[in-house]
Protein backbone atom coordinates (compact mmCIF):
# COMPACT_ATOMS: atom_id res chain seq x y z
CA UNK A 1 0.00 0.00 0.00
CA UNK A 2 1.28 3.33 -0.97
CA UNK A 3 1.94 6.12 1.48
CA UNK A 4 -0.82 8.70 2.00
CA UNK A 5 -1.06 11.84 -0.10
CA UNK A 6 -0.58 15.24 1.43
CA UNK A 7 -3.53 17.37 0.41
CA UNK A 8 -4.10 21.04 1.22
CA UNK A 9 -7.34 22.73 0.22
CA UNK A 10 -7.62 26.42 1.06
CA UNK A 11 -10.13 29.12 0.20
CA UNK A 12 -8.64 31.96 -1.86
CA UNK A 13 -11.42 34.49 -2.41
CA UNK A 14 -14.37 32.43 -3.71
CA UNK A 15 -12.13 29.69 -5.10
CA UNK A 16 -10.68 26.59 -3.54
CA UNK A 17 -6.96 26.07 -4.17
CA UNK A 18 -6.03 22.40 -3.94
CA UNK A 19 -2.42 21.26 -3.67
CA UNK A 20 -1.63 17.56 -3.68
CA UNK A 21 1.66 15.81 -3.06
CA UNK A 22 1.58 12.08 -3.82
CA UNK A 23 4.12 9.47 -2.82
CA UNK A 24 4.97 7.40 -5.88
CA UNK A 25 8.12 6.17 -7.64
CA UNK A 26 6.92 7.15 -11.14
CA UNK A 27 9.40 4.75 -12.76
CA UNK A 28 9.64 5.53 -16.49
CA UNK A 29 10.49 2.11 -17.91
CA UNK A 30 13.50 3.74 -19.61
CA UNK A 31 16.05 3.24 -16.85
CA UNK A 32 18.31 0.22 -16.35
CA UNK A 33 19.48 -1.22 -13.05
CA UNK A 34 23.14 -1.99 -12.23
CA UNK A 35 22.83 -5.41 -13.94
CA UNK A 36 21.73 -3.74 -17.17
CA UNK A 37 18.14 -4.94 -16.91
CA UNK A 38 15.38 -2.48 -17.73
CA UNK A 39 13.40 -1.41 -14.67
CA UNK A 40 9.73 -1.87 -15.60
CA UNK A 41 7.53 1.20 -15.83
CA UNK A 42 5.49 1.94 -12.72
CA UNK A 43 3.56 5.19 -12.66
CA UNK A 44 0.24 6.81 -11.78
CA UNK A 45 -2.11 6.74 -14.76
CA UNK A 46 -5.32 8.28 -13.49
CA UNK A 47 -6.02 10.98 -10.93
CA UNK A 48 -9.50 12.11 -9.97
CA UNK A 49 -10.54 14.82 -7.53
CA UNK A 50 -14.11 15.16 -6.32
CA UNK A 51 -15.98 17.68 -4.19
CA UNK A 52 -19.54 16.98 -2.98
CA UNK A 53 -19.70 14.01 -5.34
CA UNK A 54 -18.84 16.14 -8.37
CA UNK A 55 -15.58 15.64 -10.26
CA UNK A 56 -13.55 18.84 -10.10
CA UNK A 57 -10.49 17.51 -11.94
CA UNK A 58 -9.54 14.31 -13.69
CA UNK A 59 -6.16 13.60 -15.22
CA UNK A 60 -4.31 10.99 -17.21
CA UNK A 61 -0.60 10.86 -16.56
CA UNK A 62 2.32 9.31 -18.34
CA UNK A 63 5.63 8.22 -16.80
CA UNK A 64 7.10 11.68 -17.51
CA UNK A 65 5.40 13.16 -14.45
CA UNK A 66 8.05 13.60 -11.75
CA UNK A 67 8.62 11.21 -8.87
CA UNK A 68 6.39 12.02 -5.88
CA UNK A 69 4.06 14.03 -8.11
CA UNK A 70 2.81 17.49 -7.26
CA UNK A 71 -0.49 18.79 -8.53
CA UNK A 72 -2.24 22.11 -8.04
CA UNK A 73 -5.65 23.17 -9.34
CA UNK A 74 -8.45 25.59 -8.42
CA UNK A 75 -12.20 25.30 -8.51
CA UNK A 76 -15.17 27.40 -7.46
CA UNK A 77 -18.28 26.34 -5.56
CA UNK A 78 -16.53 25.04 -2.45
CA UNK A 79 -16.89 26.20 1.14
CA UNK A 80 -14.67 25.91 4.19
CA UNK A 81 -15.38 22.69 6.10
CA UNK A 82 -16.31 20.69 3.00
CA UNK A 83 -14.16 17.85 1.77
CA UNK A 84 -12.04 17.33 -1.32
CA UNK A 85 -11.30 13.70 -2.17
CA UNK A 86 -8.39 12.70 -4.41
CA UNK A 87 -7.87 9.21 -5.87
CA UNK A 88 -5.05 7.89 -8.01
CA UNK A 89 -4.63 4.58 -9.83
CA UNK A 90 -1.28 3.35 -11.14
CA UNK A 91 -0.45 1.03 -14.03
CA UNK A 92 -0.13 -1.93 -11.64
CA UNK A 93 -3.71 -1.39 -10.45
CA UNK A 94 -2.67 -0.01 -7.07
CA UNK A 95 -4.99 2.66 -5.75
CA UNK A 96 -4.97 5.33 -3.10
CA UNK A 97 -7.71 7.68 -1.92
CA UNK A 98 -7.20 10.52 0.55
CA UNK A 99 -9.26 13.51 1.54
CA UNK A 100 -8.75 16.97 2.93
CA UNK A 101 -11.07 19.50 4.55
CA UNK A 102 -11.24 22.91 2.91
CA UNK A 103 -9.79 25.52 5.24
CA UNK B 1 -47.96 -13.04 11.97
CA UNK B 2 -46.14 -15.61 9.92
CA UNK B 3 -47.12 -13.76 6.78
CA UNK B 4 -45.67 -10.49 7.99
CA UNK B 5 -42.43 -12.20 8.99
CA UNK B 6 -42.17 -13.62 5.51
CA UNK B 7 -42.78 -10.19 4.02
CA UNK B 8 -40.10 -8.72 6.20
CA UNK B 9 -37.59 -11.39 5.12
CA UNK B 10 -38.47 -10.89 1.49
CA UNK B 11 -38.12 -7.14 1.87
CA UNK B 12 -34.77 -7.37 3.62
CA UNK B 13 -33.61 -9.84 0.98
CA UNK B 14 -34.47 -7.27 -1.65
CA UNK B 15 -32.49 -4.61 0.13
CA UNK B 16 -29.46 -6.88 0.30
CA UNK B 17 -29.68 -7.56 -3.43
CA UNK B 18 -29.93 -3.86 -4.13
CA UNK B 19 -26.93 -3.11 -1.92
CA UNK B 20 -24.95 -5.81 -3.71
CA UNK B 21 -25.95 -4.41 -7.08
CA UNK B 22 -24.94 -0.93 -6.00
CA UNK B 23 -21.55 -2.07 -4.78
CA UNK B 24 -21.06 -4.13 -7.94
CA UNK B 25 -21.93 -1.01 -9.92
CA UNK B 26 -19.34 0.98 -8.02
CA UNK B 27 -16.65 -1.60 -8.64
CA UNK B 28 -17.56 -1.68 -12.29
CA UNK B 29 -17.21 2.08 -12.69
CA UNK B 30 -13.86 1.86 -10.87
CA UNK B 31 -12.63 -0.74 -13.37
CA UNK B 32 -13.84 1.34 -16.28
CA UNK B 33 -12.02 4.31 -14.91
CA UNK B 34 -8.77 2.36 -14.75
CA UNK B 35 -9.16 1.54 -18.44
CA UNK B 36 -9.68 5.16 -19.40
CA UNK B 37 -5.96 5.69 -19.87
CA UNK B 38 -5.38 6.73 -23.48
CA UNK B 39 -2.40 4.54 -24.39
CA UNK B 40 -2.18 5.68 -28.01
CA UNK B 41 -1.93 9.33 -26.94
CA UNK B 42 0.87 8.54 -24.48
CA UNK B 43 2.80 6.67 -27.21
CA UNK B 44 2.94 9.68 -29.53
CA UNK B 45 6.21 11.42 -30.33
CA UNK B 46 5.05 14.92 -31.27
CA UNK B 47 2.30 17.48 -30.83
CA UNK B 48 0.37 16.81 -34.05
CA UNK B 49 0.24 13.05 -33.40
CA UNK B 50 -0.99 13.68 -29.86
CA UNK B 51 -3.79 15.89 -31.18
CA UNK B 52 -4.77 13.09 -33.57
CA UNK B 53 -4.72 10.51 -30.76
CA UNK B 54 -7.12 12.76 -28.83
CA UNK B 55 -9.42 12.77 -31.85
CA UNK B 56 -8.62 16.28 -33.14
CA UNK B 57 -7.47 17.18 -36.64
CA UNK B 58 -4.88 19.83 -35.80
CA UNK B 59 -3.94 22.54 -33.34
CA UNK B 60 -3.50 26.28 -33.82
CA UNK B 61 -1.00 28.38 -31.90
CA UNK B 62 -2.66 30.66 -29.36
CA UNK B 63 -1.45 33.61 -27.30
CA UNK B 64 -4.19 32.97 -24.75
CA UNK B 65 -2.30 30.04 -23.24
CA UNK B 66 0.47 30.77 -20.77
CA UNK B 67 3.15 28.32 -19.69
CA UNK B 68 4.78 29.26 -16.40
CA UNK B 69 8.07 27.52 -15.70
CA UNK B 70 11.70 28.36 -15.12
CA UNK B 71 13.62 29.19 -18.33
CA UNK B 72 16.46 27.01 -17.14
CA UNK B 73 15.80 23.88 -15.10
CA UNK B 74 18.78 22.71 -13.11
CA UNK B 75 17.34 19.27 -12.55
CA UNK B 76 15.46 17.68 -15.46
CA UNK B 77 13.84 15.16 -13.12
CA UNK B 78 11.75 17.85 -11.46
CA UNK B 79 10.66 20.68 -13.75
CA UNK B 80 7.73 22.70 -12.39
CA UNK B 81 5.26 23.57 -15.16
CA UNK B 82 2.01 25.54 -14.82
CA UNK B 83 -0.45 26.15 -17.62
CA UNK B 84 -3.13 28.84 -17.63
CA UNK B 85 -5.65 29.12 -20.45
CA UNK B 86 -7.64 32.27 -21.13
CA UNK B 87 -9.61 30.57 -23.91
CA UNK B 88 -13.34 30.35 -23.27
CA UNK B 89 -14.83 26.89 -22.67
CA UNK B 90 -11.48 25.26 -21.93
CA UNK B 91 -12.20 21.53 -21.67
CA UNK B 92 -8.77 20.01 -21.21
CA UNK B 93 -5.12 20.91 -20.78
CA UNK B 94 -2.20 18.66 -21.74
CA UNK B 95 1.53 19.12 -21.16
CA UNK B 96 3.94 17.79 -23.80
CA UNK B 97 7.73 17.66 -23.79
CA UNK B 98 8.92 17.50 -27.40
CA UNK B 99 12.22 15.69 -26.94
CA UNK B 100 11.14 13.15 -24.33
CA UNK B 101 10.87 9.50 -25.53
CA UNK B 102 7.10 10.01 -25.54
CA UNK B 103 5.89 13.56 -25.92
CA UNK B 104 2.74 13.56 -23.79
CA UNK B 105 3.43 13.94 -20.07
CA UNK B 106 0.03 14.64 -18.56
CA UNK B 107 -3.51 15.42 -19.67
CA UNK B 108 -6.11 17.09 -17.46
CA UNK B 109 -9.86 17.32 -17.98
CA UNK B 110 -11.25 20.62 -16.73
CA UNK B 111 -14.93 20.34 -15.79
CA UNK B 112 -17.12 23.45 -15.54
CA UNK B 113 -16.46 25.30 -12.28
CA UNK B 114 -12.78 24.39 -12.28
CA UNK B 115 -10.34 27.08 -13.36
CA UNK B 116 -8.48 26.45 -16.64
CA UNK B 117 -5.23 26.18 -14.72
CA UNK B 118 -3.03 23.28 -13.66
CA UNK B 119 0.36 23.09 -12.07
CA UNK B 120 2.53 20.00 -11.81
CA UNK B 121 6.12 18.81 -12.16
CA UNK B 122 7.46 16.84 -15.11
CA UNK B 123 10.66 15.06 -16.14
CA UNK B 124 12.72 16.30 -19.08
CA UNK B 125 15.48 14.24 -20.67
CA UNK B 126 17.16 17.28 -22.24
CA UNK B 127 16.61 20.89 -23.27
CA UNK B 128 13.37 20.91 -25.22
CA UNK B 129 10.31 22.77 -26.30
CA UNK B 130 7.41 22.26 -23.93
CA UNK B 131 3.92 22.53 -25.38
CA UNK B 132 0.69 23.24 -23.58
CA UNK B 133 -2.17 21.77 -25.59
CA UNK B 134 -5.62 23.12 -24.76
CA UNK B 135 -8.95 21.90 -26.03
CA UNK B 136 -11.45 24.77 -25.95
CA UNK B 137 -14.93 24.74 -27.44
CA UNK B 138 -14.10 21.55 -29.37
CA UNK B 139 -10.92 22.91 -30.99
CA UNK B 140 -7.25 22.42 -30.14
CA UNK B 141 -4.81 25.22 -29.41
CA UNK B 142 -1.23 25.20 -28.19
CA UNK B 143 1.54 27.36 -26.82
CA UNK B 144 5.24 26.56 -26.77
CA UNK B 145 8.08 27.45 -24.44
CA UNK B 146 11.67 26.26 -24.51
CA UNK B 147 13.03 25.04 -21.20
CA UNK B 148 16.78 24.52 -20.93
CA UNK B 149 17.87 21.55 -18.87
CA UNK B 150 21.35 21.42 -17.41
CA UNK B 151 20.98 17.93 -15.87
CA UNK B 152 18.80 15.32 -17.59
CA UNK B 153 15.96 13.54 -15.81
CA UNK B 154 15.91 10.27 -17.73
CA UNK B 155 19.50 9.03 -17.43
CA UNK B 156 20.74 6.89 -14.58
Amino acid sequence: MADPMKIRANMMGDKVVVKVLMAHEMETGQRKDSAGKTIPAWFIQNVTATHNGKTVLSAQWGPAVSKNPFLEFRFSGGKAGEKVIVTWTDNKGDKRTDEATIA
Amino acid sequence: MKQSRRDLLAASGGVTVMALAASAGLFKSGDLHAQEWNKSAFDTKNLQDTVKAFGGSGAAESKDIAITSPDIAENGAVVPVSVTSKLGKTESIAILVEKNPNALSAAFDIPGGTEPFVSTRVKMGQTSNVHALVKADGKYFYATKEIKVTLGGCGG
